[in-house]
Formats: C-alpha cells, structure tokens, sequence
C-alpha cells in the first residue's frame, strides 16, 4: 500500500464524488421545496449528458453545447413539475411519489427511442493527456467537474443568501404559509426550484458523459448514488449534501481499492445503513431529515 | 377502476386467440433482449433474424418435406432482459403463437429460465446465450441447443496465446454480471491447467463509471497481462482508465468488445489491445481455404448495407436461425422432426464456426471456432 | 368490506380459482396468473406494512430473494425436501425482518424507507457474490418442483392452485388480522402514533410485528417462484423490483389487502397488454423500444387522474 495508490483512490473519489455532490443538491433543492423525492432526479443527469453528446457530434463547441444541455433539461424539469407535480399538491405523497417513478420510467423510455441502447461519447472539454496530481493521475476532464461542481455550489450561494428571490426561495422552505402571507409567489417558486435541480442533473450529466460516455439508462445508479448522498446530508440542508456527495465518493472508491471490488457499488448503502444505526443509538452530532 | 382491470383482461385474451392458426407458415418465435442491459446484445442478433426472414422469404420460403414452399413467419419478443417476461414470452409463443422452434434468448440466465418451459412442452430451443449450462447436461437437455462458442472454447484460445507469448503473471478484473462470473471461472480453470499464476482478481459493476480502483490494485501486482472481462461500456471505461493509469502492459479484453462501439467509445485507448472471439471481425483476412470465409463475407456485407457495422452476436442469431430454418425444411412443422433434424446436422459452416451436432454435444462447436484479434489503427487484425 | 362480505368474495374467488385451469387450456395465460399471485403476495405484505404501519418499505425485493434462494439452495444443492426448505425460508426471511426491524423500526418516516431501501440493495450485492452458495450472477439451475407424494407441482395448472391457494389463504389470515383487535391497534397507530402511543399501545412492537409478517409472506412467494422457474439468479430481485412493489400497492390503493392484488394483476397485465397491442398499432418490429415509454406514461396518467388508487387510500373502516 503506496501513498500513491493511496492518492489514487482519494483523486479518482474525488471526481465521482463532485457528481454525486451535484446530484445530491439537486435532490435538496427539489425536497426541500417542494417536498417532493423526486425519483426522475437521475434521469436529468442522463438527459444532460445526451443532449451534450448530440450536440457535441453535431460540431457545437463544448461550453455552448453544455449551456444549452443545462438550460434545456432545467426548461424541461420546470415544466414536468409546472405540468404533472403541481396539480397533485393535495395529492397524498405516496402517490407523488408514484408519479415521478413514472415520470422516471417514460423519460427513459422515450430516451431509448430517440437515442438507442448505444452507449455515446462526448470528447472532453479540452483535450489533453492525463496530469499528475501527488502522484496520482487525474484526467483533464475530472479538473472539469470539480469546476462546475465548484461553480454550481459558489452560485447557488450567492442566489440563495445574496438575492432576493433566493431569500424568498428559503423562505418558502422554511415556511410557505409565512411565505406567502409575506406576498411570496410560493407556487413560482416551485417551478423555479425544480429549474434548479433539473440544471443541477443536467450540469452533472454534461461534465461527466466524456469520462462516462452517455446512455439512456445511466441515470438509474447515478441518481441512487446522489439520493443516498443528500440523505447523509439529512436532504434539507445543501452544504451538507456537497459534503455527503464527496464523502461518498471517496469512501466507495477506498473501499473498493484497499478492502474489496465485489461489493463497491453496496458502499454509498453500508455507509447508509451504518449512519441511520448511528442516528437511532443517537451517536450523531446532528439530526438526519427533519421531518416534513 | 375494475372495468379497466377486466378490459386489460378481455385485451389480452381476445389478442392471444385473435390470429387463425395459418398451416401455410412455418412459424419460428423468437426472444430476444431488446431493452435492458442485454439490448447491446440483442438488437444486432433481432436486426439478422429480421434479414433472414426478408431473404427466405423474398426467395418464396422454405421448401418443406412435402416439396411446396412455405412462407418463414418469424414472432419475435422483447423480454426486455428479464427472467419473468423471457418466460411469459416462451409460453406465449409456444402456446399462442404455435411456433414450431423458438430462436434465443440473448443473456444466459433469461435463457435459464426458460429450459423448464420449452422442455415440458417439448419445443426445440436455440439459444444465442453463451452458458455452458444451458446445454450441460447434454441427457437433461433434449430440447435445447446453442450457438455461441462456450467459455471454456473462448478462455482456452486465449489462455492459449498467453502461454505461448510468455506472459505468465496475469491480472484479471471481470464484469459482476453472469457473463463476467463465467468468464472467471473457466479462466481460473484454464490458468491453473497451463500453469499461468493470476496475481490479481478484481470486479466491478456494469453501470460503473470509474474503475481507477481496482486498476491501481491489479498495477500493484505486477503483473505482465492484464485480462479485462466485460461488454461496452463498462469495458470502453476500463480501457480509457488503463490508458490515464499508463499502464503499459498489454491489455486483453473478452469477446463482448467485439463491435466497433468499443473501438470508437475507447478513443484510441483500444490500440493494441487483443481479445479472442469468433472470426467474422477478420472474415476478409482469413486463408481463402477457410470453409467459413465465403459465409463470413456474405453476412458481413448483408448486415452492414443494411443496418451497420458487424458484430458477432448477430451472426449467434445468424447460425440459430439458419439452423431452425433448414430443420424446418427438413422436418415442416413438426416439433420432434425440426428438434431431431437440428441435432443430426453435421458440418454446417456458420458464423460462429463449424458446427457438429451431435445427441452428447448440443452446441457443436470446438476450438477452431474461436481466434485471437488485435486492434491496430483502429480496425481489427489477426493476432500474431 | 366486513368480515361477511370478505368471506363470500374469498369463496367466488375459491371458486374461480379451482376451476379456472380446467376451462383455461393456454399455459400462457395460466402463466401469467401465476406471476400475478406470486406477486399478489408481496404486494399483499407491503400493503400491511404501509397501509395499516404507515410505514414504507423499499426493501421487499430481499426478503422475496431469501425466500428463493433458501428454498432453492436446500433443494438444489442440499436435496432438502421442498417444503421444508420453503418453510425454513419464510422463517429465515421472517428471523432476517425481526434483525433489521429492531433496529430501523426506531427510525420513521423517509429514514426508515431509505433504510430498507440500502438493506435491500446490500442483500442484492450479497446474492451476486456469494457465488460459493448463491451461485453468483449465473444463477442457480436445477431447483426440482414441489411434491406432495407422487404429486408433482410441475405443471403451469399446478402452481397456479398452489400459489393462488396460498395468496387466498394468506387473505383469509390477514383479512381477520386487520379486523381483531391487533388490526385496530394498528390502524390507530397509522392515524396518530403518538395518540395510540397514550393509550398504551406498544407501537413499535406493532409495526415490527406487521413487518416481519409481510417478510414471511414475501419469503412465501419467493420460494414458490424458485420452484415454478426451476431457476433463480440474482437479478430478478434488485431495487427495480422493490419499486416495481411500491407500484403495485399504490396503484391498488395502499390500504387494501384486495387491493394490492388488483395493483399486482394490474402491473402484469399491462406489460403484457403493451406486447400484445403494440405490434398491431405500430406494425413494425421496433415495438418493444415504445413499451417502456407507453408504460411509464401509463402509470402518471394513472397516478395523475386516481391518485388514491384502486381501492382508495383512506385507512378501510371495519
């Protein structure tokens, strides 16, 4: 065991992890809200790294073709809340939940209509051999998704604590009747925090689909991943879920490299698992997931 | 909400008895993974079946044992890579359909599941799944029959070429799917028989995006080789993290990266990299002796004015099909005659190989059937 | 519906189901009611657990697992005989409910589901590579068919009474739980936990009750399948598998029992539906691409015009 290998590990964790941390804000965003689990969450991931290929092929330079993925799949996620989620606010959770299970099922399946079972690569945003970072190889790429990961969490602070829609965005989480009685549009709001969350997905989809080529059914693992990562983060707290994002990352890929590779994809849920044991024996510092 | 219930109900029935059972066809079903992970698979071997029957058909059909010719009707299902519906599906062509043969599936364990259907209702299967076991034992496998070459016929050409070049100290990361588990298992077989030592064994999953772990952990063993086991894109990742790693040993990969896919999504990656697997990838490099270069060449030209670029689990579905339609003419319709004419074929020059039939052996193929390709400049040659 | 009513709807169905192999000659459609029962009882399991605990579970796909692969392992591997090794399974799932309960079942709400949501997902990972006794991802072939003498349960007719007799039977038990005394004590819980907490009811040792009943119910049909397929391996029994549940219950309404059957036909039959129907409209072979689409459509138009189900989701009244 180098201290090379070592590196390794927390490198390539590293990257993976600022996508789970994307994915997890996206979750957050989205619950905390409108207090919906959104099951098509990584179906945005996968939108936004198809649409990045489609462009890409088509000769789009890289920074236009990742606004217009983002953008659109932050369109299309307003809408499907504006026009399927909206309506059923009276509606019991459960079948809210059911909802956006369909909502993730069809987007899949018209994903496999329009774009096969092939997998698509996407060239990387700038090209360029490998670079060693403490002994470790990173890809050119991975410097990539820490910057838009980097750059997402750094805007979405300033939205939220510096302006004032994003101070009525918080508002609405903390309390919508309060909220609205204050003159807040709480149902425009809404919309704008799946726009958030679907950009979000989407961002994550586009930055990674060079490292992980895009396919319509990318978005099933991906999107647990980031669930179990937002849930570490308590799912209403968006610092926390950045951290449980990268944390996640790295454990799996430590596990994976210094115990065992069988079971590395039933990490991010060991991990789970052993913090919802800490919570009941209430060996946590803080409380996961208020209840809503 | 229960009239809806009762229409799907009507639905279904009415549409399983709707088509008259026609005695002019000869109706062959197929099932094949459309959707799901198997699609990769699924899509080429579904695509040659459909070109067959336009061929048989636009030559006026089969001609049967009484001399007239029959029109091919092929009914062919998704069973979407899942145990259950492959089932549903084999019953439904067995039992609403009246197929005389069935044609699949595509991943070994849909095919599993459907032994126990086929075989009590006396149906002759063949499968385009690569397990051993779908045909062993042969004694408790009457009905069933398969093309692809098995694991061991694959592992052991390679383990073959390792020995004769020297590499002993082999690394080795599979897929955790059936493929890659079977993949294992002959190759730990193979290694411990030729006296190859692997000094490293890692996994990873299908859908994972990042296999720099485990790769760091089989570099750390040293190793002289390095045997990757698994299909695109998982496989495409695998070679691009060997490249960034800088690994610089030489990488072999299995006979799932056997389409252009692989190449293309690897970006350069894949230079050098060899692998064994049937040899339609070199039809156009093989003596002009070789008995499958004719059939080799035509297929190959048939499937890519039509729909792309070759791969060798369409030609599994190519040698099944052929297989069930020369049965068919042989025999018509009948499901004992099409399952004892399949088993006495002899010599039949496919895509897969050269198969001999046989009651002890149901997936008639040996060693000759697999070869060892490289990828140089991004197209496929026959190792040296 | 009351105690009455439910006894002559279990009857007709009795009925119904003692017959219908005799005028249903196609193993197909035989088939497919058998896949309906198999997940008839699962769907019935979770329905308890989230209908009268209030709780969400998305982790049922692992006890259906156990139930298979123990009843399949002992039979394949072991030569147990089928129904002991079935039995041993609903225990083992039952034993493995109460171990995760214990502990999960302090937690509520979105924590508990995600809970059973990574426990289901890990025994999953376990199923895949323990290959030395699970036979790993290839599976496991070879699982004889039950028998009962000379009896063997080796045709679709067979085991479409054997796993219909026990979703009726299991109805029956659970039909006359959910009217005693434990059943309103259990509903009360769903209503207000900490009112029913007042009045002294143990309310964890409830919902960890009613969980371990749904896993041995759950184990049940798990072992049934293993032996109807003759064949098990992992992937039938993943996360997908768990939601495709959740579907169910909550398409049939997630407090009733009958409903979650409904849910349960509902599912299969859609998805064979879509086979059949699509082929006709789009007459091209490129149908199967659309039936995922279609289906998940399906399913929001259904969540958005009936949210509340089959058989609505209101707590049912005695």
């Amino acid at each position: 065991m180098t201290a090379e290998q070592i590196a390794q590990y927390l490198i390539s964790g590293a990257v993976v992890g600022g996508i789970y941390a994307l994915i997890a804000l996206g979750f957050v965003i989205a619950f905390g809200i409108t207090r919906i689990v959104n099951f098509a969450q990584g179906e945005f991931v996968m939108l936004g790294a198809l649409a990045m290929a489609t462009l890409s092929a088509r000769g789009v330079r890289a920074p236009v073709a990742f606004a217009c993925s983002v953008v659109s799949v932050a369109a299309f996620g307003a809408l499907l809340y504006r026009g399927a989620l909206q309506p059923l606010t009276r509606a019991p959770a459960l079948a809210v939940l059911i909802l956006t299970i369909g909502a993730s099922i069809t987007i899949r399946g018209v994903a496999l209509i329009l774009w096969g079972t092939d997998p698509l690569a996407v060239p990387a945003f700038a090209a360029g051999p490998p670079v060693l970072v403490a002994g470790a190889v990173m890809v050119r790429q991975g410097f990539w998704v820490l910057g838009v990961a980097a750059a997402s969490f750094v805007a979405l602070w300033w939205f939220f604590t510096r302006t004032y829609s994003g101070a009525a965005v918080q508002a609405c989480a903390v309390n919508p009747l309060a909220a609205r009685l204050m003159g807040i549009r709480v149902d425009r709001v809404g919309v704008l925090a799946w726009l958030l969350a679907a950009g979000l997905g989407a961002a994550a989809g586009a930055v990674i689909s060079p490292i992980t080529y895009a396919t319509y059914d990318m978005g099933l693992m991906l999107g647990l991943k980031g669930f179990v990562a937002a849930v570490l983060g308590g799912l209403v707290s968006p610092p926390a879920a950045i951290a449980g994002g990268f944390l996640l990352g790295v454990v799996e890929s430590l596990a994976a490299g210094l115990v065992s590779s069988a079971y590395k994809d039933a990490v991010a849920f060991v991990v789970l698992v052993l913090v919802c044991l800490a919570q009941v024996l209430g060996a946590l510092p803080w409380r996961v997931v208020e209840e809503g | 909400m229960h009239v809806i219930s009762a229409l799907l109900v009507a639905l279904v029935v009415v549409g399983a008895y709707l088509p008259a059972v026609a005695q002019e066809p000869y109706r062959l079903g197929a099932i094949f993974s459309i959707t799901g992970p198997g699609s990769s698979l699924g899509i080429p071997e579904r695509d040659t079946a459909l070109m067959i029957e336009a061929d048989v058909n636009a030559r006026g059909g089969i001609k049967g044992p009484d001399g007239r010719l029959h029109p091919l009707k092929l009914v062919i299902y998704d069973d979407a890579s899942d145990e259950t519906k492959a089932v549903l599906a084999a019953k439904k062509l067995i039992d609403e359909d009246k197929v005389t043969a069935i044609v699949g599936t595509t991943l070994s364990g849909t095919s599993l599941a459907i032994l126990d259907t086929v075989q009590r209702a006396e149906v002759p299967l063949i499968s385009c799944a690569a397990a051993a076991k779908i045909v062993e034992p042969a004694a408790e496998r009457r009905w069933v029959f398969k093309t692809p070459q098995s694991d061991h016929l694959i592992v052991g050409v390679l383990v073959d070429y390792l020995k004769a070049k020297g590499l002993t100290k082999v690394g080795w990361l599979n897929v955790d799917y059936a493929f890659g588990q079977l993949g294992w298992i002959e190759f730990e077989k193979a290694t411990a028989a030729a006296g190859l030592s692997v000094v490293a064994n890692e996994k990873f999953g299908q859908k994972d995006v990042d296999m720099t772990a485990q790769l760091t952990r089989v570099k750390a063993a040293s190793p002289q080789a390095v045997v990757v086991w698994s299909i695109p894109p998982s496989a495409s990742i695998a070679t691009k993290n060997y490249a960034d790693l800088g690994l610089r040993m030489p990488m072999f990969q299995s006979h799932g990266v056997g389409n252009k896919k692989y190449i293309e999504l690897a970006s350069g990656a894949a230079e050098g990299v060899r692998f064994p697997a049937g040899k339609l990838l070199v039809a156009e490099q093989l003596a002009d002796n070789d008995a499958q270069k004719p059939v080799l060449l035509a297929y190959a030209r048939d499937f890519e004015t039509r729909y792309g670029p070759r791969n060798t689990f369409g030609g599994h579905a190519w040698d099944a099909v052929q297989l069930a339609v020369r049965a068919l003419g042989k025999a018509g319709s009948d499901r004992g005659g099409v399952r004892a004419a399949i088993e006495g074929t002899r010599n039949f020059v496919g895509i897969s190989g050269v198969f001999d039939f046989s009651p002890s052996d149901h997936n008639g193929l040996d060693r000759r059937a697999a070869t060892m390709i490289q990828i140089v400049d991004g197209q496929w040659k026959l190792a040296r | 519906m009351g105690a009455p009513e439910r006894r002559v709807v279990l009857s007709a169905v009795a009925v119904l189901v003692a017959g219908a192999p005799l005028a249903v000659e196609s193993r197909y459609l035989l088939a497919m009611l058998v896949f309906i029962a198999l997940n008839g009882l699962p769907a019935v399991g979770l329905s308890l657990v989230m209908g009268f605990a209030g709780q969400v579970s998305l982790g049922q796909a692992a006890f259906f697992a156990v139930g298979a692969y123990v009843s399949g392992v002992l039979t394949a591997t072991h030569g147990w005989n089928g129904w002991l090794a079935l039995l041993l399974g609903v225990a083992a799932a039952a034993a493995l409910a109460v171990v995760v309960g214990l502990p999960i079942f302090r937690l509520s709400g979105l924590l508990l589901a995600m809970a059973t949501l990574a426990f289901g997902i890990i025994v999953y990972y376990v199923l895949v590579n323990w290959s030395a006794v699970t036979g790993g991802p290839s599976g496991l072939a070879g699982v004889p068919p039950l028998t009962l003498g000379r009896f063997r349960f080796d045709t679709d007719a067979r085991m479409f009474w054997l796993a219909w007799g026990s979703l009726l039977g299991v109805l029956a038990l659970t039909g006359n739980l959910v009217d005693s005394r434990i059943g309103r004590a259990l509903r009360a819980v769903h209503g207000n936990e900490a009112a029913a907490a007042a009045v002294g009811i143990d309310t964890a040792r409830l919902k960890l009750g009613v969980f371990v009943l749904a896993a041995a119910i759950t184990a049940l049909a798990g072992g049934l399948y293993a032996h109807y397929l003759t064949f098990i391996n992992p992937s039938p029994f993943g996360f997908g598998y768990s939601v495709e549940l959740l579907v169910m219950v909550v398409l049939g309404g997630a407090a009733s029992l009958w409903g979650a059957v409904l849910g349960a036909a509902t599912v299969v039959l859609l998805v064979e539906a879509l086979r059949a129907v699509l082929p006709l409209l789009t007459a091209a072979h490129g149908a199967a691409e659309y039936e995922i689409a279609l289906f998940g459509l399906l399913l929001m138009a259904f969540m958005l015009f009936r949210p509340s189900g089959l058989a609505g989701l209101a707590p049912r009244a005695s």
